[in-house]
């Protein structure tokens, strides 16, 4: 696939670095300000994850959720997510966006309807948190068809067989998980073991780009330098609550602790 | 969408997990998977285990005490005219409701595959209740998820929970009631799912969840088919079996034997909670027509808004006040094979006066629900249709809403 995702990879590879990626919840705390948010984070982060909140999030943890039903308080609606990924295209067209979210929303919107939207929204991809291989080969080959990566998760309970059938059904990027935990989890492997895990994923296939997320913050993103990509969420989320209850921007604050993850991982 | 004859309703899934091919399924997170299947090839060995199942026997019948008594509420029957009404006493089972049976099989199947932890929702409480009580049994460290607005409705059995040992972990998040128990369980089981077996407290969940805790509470219609021979030496003609619907998982426990009779025969009424009566939240999702939606795991009748985000609910019973319900009652309604309806907060509190008015008999605010439809349709149906309430749960965990409600201890 000649993604704007899979060209991101290749880009910070020659510059022997992992990609940063970013997650925020469309509508945290409002549409106007989650936009400013991704709009002024992106300038730091390779590829920006944005969720669309639901307010039943099996695998998320306090701070995520804390997020989403922030978002979902404030009126955030499903056409307004797409509405702020088109408007971040507009200035920052060579920026891949995931969207990350829960099946229900995809399903009561429709399936085709749903990535019709995301075509239009130029969204890069989608997670799809609550729908694992094998029960997502019919969704994820209909992301394909749109031209749309569907991301595959791998977890440290994931077996030897699973393994091989969802890296040879995924696209241009596997999402691994740390560690047993929801997001957010304070970070219990040792970096060498889900390294180990990760070593494994890669070797399977050397093409596929392997990003690792859950427990990442700025304590521990440069111990996993080594991965193509790392994932931040839950600590940005943090971020925004916190600047949120100090009555402080949440644009600046957000934006510099993205800046700060990325010096690490130079 | 067809019933099969002579399998087991928990077994009619197709092989992602669906019944009818729309309900049901498994949607977990990756971490989940490996457990889920773990859990799935366990149970399938362990219910052909003979051993296992004689172990399941022994404790039903001495741990439990199966089986739980038919009695005919003869005053409550004279009183409305029309059909007999029974009550099969199910609160008579060790720990005063129908959940000891999934708590117990879930003890015994965490134990055979060497967990030492065990992890439960609950929204009445007595899932919980029952959970901790099979733990202490059997040895097991126990923590229940309950719902910050459910601990204080229901005290009685959280205090029954920390006497047997159990850590009740209070849920803070969204509407403080079982939906987000359940949400808050399945994240801790998540992160910890390589120590700890989880049981989820009803025909909900992920289909092996729906599957265990069917197969377990079957038991009530074993007990009920056997006990209705003996009263009137065979089936029969008019059975009307009625029971309260929130999970669903006593109403599948009543009903599985007589899955396979014609409807004109025993027919099956599942009552929902309508909510308070000038409320517009209820927990009736499939008497009042809800769409499908994927929640805990499961494509199920859910009350969600156009956007797919779940919505509150309110009923006064908290065993019932949950917007999902079980993948095989959709089965059930799609099929025709059930019908569903609900009872309000009002009509289920004015049921349960007017029964512990007649009858020596204590329902809980959940199966007073049920009681409400029989006391509805009794009068208008003639002498020999026997109506058969299952009376799954006991008032004593409803004491204060019931003191706060009708003024009486």
């Amino acid at each position: 696939m000649n993604s704007l995702i899979s060209k991101t990879f290749s880009d910070v590879k020659k510059e022997n670095r992992p990609a940063l990626l970013t997650y925020i919840v469309a509508g945290d705390n409002t549409k106007k300000k989650s936009l400013e948010i991704l709009k002024s984070i992106s300038n730091h982060a390779d590829i920006c994850e944005l969720g669309f909140p639901h307010n039943t999030p099996i695998a998320d943890g306090g701070q995520i959720q804390t997020s989403a039903y922030r978002a979902i308080k404030n009126g955030i609606k499903i056409n307004d997510v797409f509405s702020i990924s088109k408007s971040f295209k507009k200035i920052k067209k060579n920026k891949p966006i995931i969207l990350m979210g829960y099946y229900n929303m995809i399903y009561q919107y429709n399936e085709n309807k749903f990535l019709e939207k995301c075509k239009k929204s130029k969204v890069d991809g989608l997670i799809v948190v609550d729908l694992p291989y094998p029960e997502n080969r019919n969704f994820a080959s209909k992301c394909k068809k749109k031209g749309i990566n569907f991301i595959q998760l791998v977890s440290p309970t994931t077996s030897q067989i699973r393994l091989k059938k969802i890296i040879e059904d995924s696209h241009d990027m596997i999402y691994y998980i740390s560690m047993l935990s929801t997001t957010g989890g304070k970070l219990k492997s040792s970096p060498k073991k889900i390294l180990e895990k990760y070593n494994k994923i890669k070797k399977q296939n050397k093409s596929k780009n392997v990003v690792i997320g859950f427990g990442i913050t700025e304590k521990t993103i440069q111990s996993l330098k080594k991965a193509d990509g790392l994932v931040v969420g839950s600590a940005i989320c943090k971020e925004i609550s916190k600047s949120i209850k100090k009555r402080q921007n949440a644009v600046t604050n957000v934006t510099n602790i993205v800046k700060r993850l990325k010096n690490k991982i130079l | 969408m067809k019933l099969k004859k002579k399998i087991p309703l928990i077994d009619q899934h197709d092989g992602y997990g669906f019944w009818g091919g729309k309900f049901g399924g498994s949607f977990i997170p990756e971490t989940l998977k490996k457990p889920v299947e773990d859990l799935t090839r366990e149970f399938s060995k362990l219910r052909n285990n003979k051993k296992f199942l004689k172990k399941r026997d022994y404790y039903f019948k001495n741990y439990i005490g199966s089986p739980t008594s038919l009695v005919k509420l003869e005053n409550l029957s004279n009183h409305l005219g029309g059909a007999q009404i029974w009550a099969k006493v199910v609160s008579e089972a060790n720990g005063g409701a129908h959940k000891i049976y999934n708590a117990t099989v879930h003890a015994l199947i965490c134990k055979a595959m060497g967990k030492k932890y065990i992890v439960g929702d609950t929204g009445a409480g007595y899932a919980g209740k029952m959970l901790s009580m099979a733990a202490k049994k059997f040895g097991l460290k126990c923590k229940i998820f309950m719902g910050a607005k459910d601990i204080k409705r229901q005290k009685p059995n959280c205090d029954a929970m920390r006497k047997n040992g159990a850590e009740i972990v209070p849920v803070y998040s969204g509407s403080q009631t079982l939906v987000d128990a359940v949400s808050e369980c399945m994240r801790y089981w998540v992160s910890n799912c390589d120590t700890t077996h989880m049981c989820v407290g009803s025909t909900v969940g992920p289909n092996i969840f729906v599957k265990i805790c069917g197969w377990s509470t079957a038991q009530i219609s074993r007990e009920l088919k056997i006990q209705i021979k003996q009263e009137f030496k065979k089936i029969p003609k008019k059975i009307k079996l009625i029971n309260c619907v929130g999970g669903g998982s006593s109403a599948y426990g009543f009903w599985s034997e007589f899955i396979d009779f014609d409807k004109s025969q025993v027919e099956l009424v599942g009552v929902e909670a309508g909510g308070p009566r000038k409320s517009k939240l209820h927990a009736a999702p499939l008497s009042r027509n809800a769409k499908i939606g994927i929640l805990h795991g499961a494509a199920s009748y859910v009350c969600q808004n156009n956007e797919g985000q779940i919505n509150e609910t309110e009923s006064i019973s908290a065993g019932l006040d949950y917007p999902g319900v079980s993948p095989i009652h959709c089965f059930l309604k799609d099929t025709k094979r059930a019908r569903y309806t609900y009872a309000t907060d009002e009509e289920a509190l004015k049921a349960h006066v007017m029964v512990t008015k007649f009858e020596k008999l204590n329902p809980s605010l959940e199966p007073s629900h049920a009681f409400a439809e029989a006391i509805k349709i009794a009068p208008k149906l003639k002498k020999d249709t026997i109506i058969i309430v299952n009376s799954c749960g006991d008032a004593k965990k409803d004491r204060d809403i019931l003191k706060d409600r009708l003024g009486k201890n």
